[in-house]
């Protein structure tokens, strides 16, 4: 999967989080997934939780601890896939 | 002297009516919300009746009761019920939902018995399959018991004391009395008080197992709740949730709220588990003790109840209520005041039945009438020995209702009374 593929795809996953689908719409690799699209830091959780299924992977802690804007969520969830891969 | 506490909003979502209009019409006209279960059948219960609301899930979103992320997640139904009755009551008191700064004037009582077992099924599940991990976010705040205050105060960012109660079937009463107290005694301007109750399957299932439920009338499930009657063989498990706006009348008059009546006072108390209580059986001592004290605080002589809005869930314990009320009161026989179970049309819906049952009473104190005993065609003769049969109306009486006790008394022995009445200038 390419880098596009996969923001496309977490577009997907961010949605049922963010009240705010203007900016979800217009996400990019730096777009924060607090500060911009004002998720509730707890559901952060939620959304590694439904990568995991989405993508069939396994997030351990440290790479989770990573997952704080759009473009780094990508890099894990890409590193996670060439791991299976 | 305290301040005077009005009623300035209210919500519901019963079992025959969800929203004040519909609930409105259905009391009026006796309409009964029990409905056959075909789960219940297969589950082998003895009672396979219940009061369900008709209640739209997805309207929690498109109510705007709750954000979509919000509502993404959400499974505790007793929360949903408790947030809808809760969102309606506040806009019925004129006031928006939005806000930036905490309002710190308003406070919340909310009450209920237990989260939702059958959402926290899937949590069990997943916990004793070793995944733990793929719980999220979402099920602590739902599993907590003050799951419902929690949705409902953040919702409308209220900033003075968010309290859960839960006192059995008295738990709705007291919340009420509760807000009341905080707004008499000063510590409050507003509370948002009421409660609720989803009735889930091992719930249910623990009821059906004490025998306790109405288990001949399955064919005819409108004919299940039957309180005071001969043929009354247990109470029909009911859910829901009511809630209403409390407000300090000054402060009311001050933003010119509709006034729909003022609580006048009430009484919270338990019979210890003495003298005959038991967890399961009130002491009557207690009950009348409750009832007495309930009037002394209101300021309100026996002669001047014009309704008595009784607990009466259609066990055996409904002639020793009717008896607790005549001694209380020293009125009985044809000096009775008209008396009305709700139960009738909607079942027992334990930590919600005294929110939806105060609803009940404000309502017929607004618009003038007594709802009617429905299922009473076969009147209990130790009941009518006691008290005059006219005083238990079987129709709609319209009649004007200045002042109506509320009473509610729940397992470990626990008693809640309210007296509620039109609001006087």
């Amino acid at each position: 999967m390419t880098r596009t593929e996969i923001l496309d795809e977490l577009k997907k996953v961010i949605a049922p989080y963010t009240t705010n689908k203007e900016m979800l719409a217009s996400i990019n690799e730096q777009t924060d997934l607090i500060k911009d699209l004002k998720i509730n830091s707890a559901n952060l959780v939620d959304i590694i939780i439904d990568a995991e299924a989405k993508y069939d992977i396994e997030i351990d802690y440290d790479s989770a601890d990573k997952m704080v804007n759009v473009g780094t969520c990508i890099d894990v969830i890409s590193e996670k896939l060439n791991q299976k891969a | 002297m305290g301040k005077r506490v009005v009623v300035t909003g209210m919500g519901v979502v019963s079992p025959n009516g969800v929203g004040i209009p519909a609930f409105l019409h259905a009391i009026q006209n006796g309409i009964s919300g029990i409905k056959f279960m075909p789960r219940y059948q297969e589950l082998n219960f003895s009672c396979q009746v219940a009061g369900m609301p008709a209640f739209d899930w997805e309207s929690l979103k498109t109510k705007n009761y709750i954000s979509e992320v919000v509502f993404h997640g959400l499974k505790g139904t007793n929360i949903g019920y408790g947030l809808a009755a809760a969102m309606d009551a506040w806009a019925d008191s004129g006031m928006g939902y939005e806000t930036d700064e905490p309002r710190w004037e308003t406070g919340c009582v909310f009450g209920n018995s237990i989260a939702d077992t059958e959402a926290m099924k899937n949590v069990i599940a997943k916990v004793d399959n070793k995944e733990a991990k793929k719980l999220g976010s979402r099920v602590v705040e739902q599993a907590m018991n003050s799951g419902v205050t929690s949705y409902i105060s953040g919702r409308l960012g209220l900033g003075n004391k968010i309290v859960t109660n839960s006192s059995a079937c008295a738990t709705g009463t007291q919340a009420i009395l509760m807000g009341y107290e905080y707004i008499k005694d000063g510590y409050a301007k507003r509370m948002l008080v009421g409660s609720t109750e989803h009735v889930d399957t091992y719930v249910y299932g623990a009821f059906d197992s004490m025998r306790v439920l109405s288990r001949k009338f399955n064919d005819t499930p409108e004919k299940a709740s039957r309180p005071m009657s001969i043929t009354a063989g247990g109470f029909v498990p009911g859910s829901g949730s009511g809630a209403l706006v409390l407000e300090d009348l000054d402060f009311a008059l001050e933003r010119g709220a509709h006034i729909y009546a003022e609580v006048l006072g009430g009484s919270s108390n338990s019979g210890g588990q003495r003298l005959g209580g038991t967890m399961t059986a009130a002491n009557s001592t207690g009950v009348v003790r409750c009832i007495t004290e309930a009037m002394a605080m209101a300021g309100v002589g026996p002669d001047q109840i014009d309704l008595i809005s009784g607990h009466l869930t259609a066990t055996n314990a409904d002639r020793q209520e009717i008896q607790n009320w005549i001694t209380a009161l020293g009125r009985g026989g044809d000096d009775f005041p008209l008396t009305n179970s709700l139960k009738s049309m909607i079942g027992h819906s334990l930590s919600a039945a005294g929110s939806i049952e105060t609803v009940a009473s404000i309502l017929q104190i607004v618009h003038g009438f007594v709802h009617p005993n429905i299922n009473f065609e076969d009147p209990n003769p130790e009941i009518t020995n006691l008290v005059s049969l006219e005083k238990l109306p079987v129709k709609m009486i319209k009649k004007e209702v200045n002042i109506a006790a509320k009473a509610n008394f729940g397992f470990g022995d626990v008693n809640s009374c309210l007296i509620l009445s039109k609001y006087n200038k």
